[in-house]
């Protein structure tokens, strides 16, 4: 009669496993990775100018990431939450006996994996850029690591955004938006918001937040431990919230 | 083994308190909005109570929530599920998040399947059913784990006839030994599968009662209708008996209310033959469900 109690972290993969194989009975995982192949080409060999630089590395394919993943990331993330809403299957699988940082996780884990595949198909990009010359293979293994954990921060924070609203163009908005300030802050358009009025302290503190800065440090081939720990962090409080605004909120 | 709730509630539901044991099926009854799906919703820790809290089986639905939820099977109204996903994975998905591993989570969707009869259809996707087949795969995933407590809300709701019957076999297959709970608005599903009936409006209970005993709180309970010719001079006539209270005509119908107590089938069928009526129709009246129902709703409302 009793029913044997699940590990926690075998409850993740589970949610992660189901989550992962909606992608692709659908046809979102397929139009997603072709828009994001075609357009991290483009910006890498036109706006980028791969060929003209006549540099072997792929500075030009990461240094468009972060503005590629400030409205595809959103894209995916937007319907996390606002999907299950809208199906009504948010009430089944929160009345399972799952807790709601189980399915938080396994629903954000499935998402980042399918983000860490779109990049690992962008693969002839490496391939190219080896058969043309010599680059220095660690700084793109970098480059790739902290590509994905920073596609993981937006990820968390549309997740969490998702599950704010039931509408999901709402969602996309809100998310970019936040992605947009986390992006930016630092540069003097989100400074001076603050700097009339917040402390010197808080102002380091912002200025200190900026998606870019830490990603470009880490693109260079500086796999600094402090912009790993940022990122795992700004992910890990983002799924914080998404957790607690579910729980307060799951059932609108 | 028994449940006892008490919830102070959100505008929903208002201080609802109740106990179920073992073979009960209850049924919430109750107009739209009445708060049945509300007060499920918190026994399944979907909502969390704004006042109050329930014991399932010794679980605290608020600080046991998890112990609670695993030995409830809920089938959420609409019967929701992942419409991409076929019937099988869906089961297996449930089953695995249920705690079952490898082998016995495939075996349990596949005793689930075989339960429901959806051997026709596990693999094809959940969208592509029709509303009976999505309906029996909502039950599925809730009577996997052969759950000891059972929340169906409202489980035959747009059913066709035959869909509900079948639906309504399944539940009371399983209704001697488990607690079912299940939330209508047909009163004819009451009869048919409870064994106890709460009637909720404005989130208060109003009558918990069996439906036998709700039936008799009919006007109509004991009354005797009979079709007669000329049935205003009859109508007149059985006004005089003793043991009539009231007598009513309405649509060539004459239905006549017992006095407190009275038996009126026999005096009547008695002054059938004495006067020598010629009768086509006399019937004693179990009493009316839908009667007592808007009896009991609209009277409290009006209040």
């Amino acid at each position: 009669m009793s029913t044997p109690k699940s590990s926690g972290m075998s409850s993740v993969i589970n949610v992660m496993r189901r989550e992962l194989s909606g992608y692709f009975s659908t046809p979102v995982a397929w139009v997603f990775i072709v828009i994001f192949l075609v357009m991290s080409g483009v910006f890498t060999f036109y706006i980028g100018s791969f060929y003209e630089r006549g540099m072997a590395d792929l500075a030009p394919f990461f240094q468009f990431h972060p503005w590629l993943y400030l409205f595809l990331v959103p894209a995916i993330a937007m319907r996390l939450w606002a999907e299950e809403r809208r199906s009504g299957t948010i009430e089944l699988l929160l009345t399972l006996p799952l807790t709601t940082g189980q399915v938080v996780l396994g629903k954000f884990l499935a998402a980042w994996l399918f983000l860490g595949l779109s990049l690992m198909l962008t693969f002839p990009v490496w391939l190219t850029v080896n058969y043309l010359g010599n680059p220095d293979n660690g700084i793109i293994v970098a480059g790739y690591i902290g590509s994905w954990l920073m596609a993981g921060g937006f990820l968390a924070i549309g997740s969490c955004m998702s599950a704010v609203t039931r509408n999901q163009v709402v969602a996309f908005i809100l998310s970019v938006v936040v992605c947009f300030g986390f992006l930016l802050s630092g540069l003097p358009m989100v400074m001076n918001v603050f700097t009339q009025w917040a402390p010197q302290a808080l102002l380091d503190v912002i200025a200190d937040f900026s998606f870019l800065a830490h990603f470009a440090a880490i693109s260079k081939g500086v796999i600094d431990l402090r912009d790993l720990v940022y990122f795992v962090l700004v992910t890990a409080f983002w799924l914080m919230a998404n957790t607690i605004v579910l729980e307060i909120k799951k059932a609108d | 083994m028994s449940l006892s709730k008490n919830f102070g509630g959100i505008v929903a539901v208002d201080r609802l308190s109740f106990s179920v044991g073992a073979g009960e099926v209850l049924g919430f009854l109750g107009p739209n909005g009445a708060g049945k799906s509300t007060t499920m919703k918190m026994l399944t820790g979907f909502l969390a109570p704004s006042g109050g809290t329930a014991t399932i089986n010794g679980h605290d639905i608020i600080n046991d929530s998890l112990a609670a939820r695993r030995i409830i099977g809920y089938l959420p109204e609409g019967a929701p599920s992942y419409g991409e996903m076929t019937v099988r994975n869906f089961l297996e998905f449930i089953a695995r998040a249920r705690g079952f591993k490898g082998r016995e989570a495939r075996r349990k969707a596949a005793a689930a399947i075989d339960r429901l009869n959806l051997e026709s259809v596990p693999e094809q996707t959940i969208e592509t059913l029709s509303k009976g087949f999505k309906r029996r795969v909502g039950l599925a995933q809730a009577i996997l784990h052969d759950p000891q407590v059972l929340i169906l809300d409202e489980p035959t709701d747009g059913l066709d006839p035959n869909q509900k019957h079948e639906v309504r076999s399944l539940i009371r297959d399983m209704s001697s030994e488990k607690i079912i709970v299940i939330s209508t608005h047909m009163l004819e599903e009451v009869q048919a599968l409870c064994n106890r009936a709460m009637i909720i409006a404005d989130g208060r209970l109003l009558v918990d009662d069996t439906p036998a005993g709700l039936i008799a709180r009919s006007r109509y309970h004991n009354a005797v209708t009979l079709v007669v010719e000329e049935p205003e001079r009859v109508a007149s006539i059985l006004s005089e008996i003793p043991q009539a209270r009231k007598v009513e005509l309405r649509e060539g119908e004459l239905t006549v209310f017992p006095a407190e107590g009275a038996r009126l089938f026999e005096v009547i069928s008695d002054a059938v033959k004495e006067y020598g009526w010629s009768v086509s129709e006399l019937r004693l009246e179990a009493g009316r469900l839908d009667e007592v129902f808007r009896q009991v709703t609209q009277g409290t409302v009006g209040k």
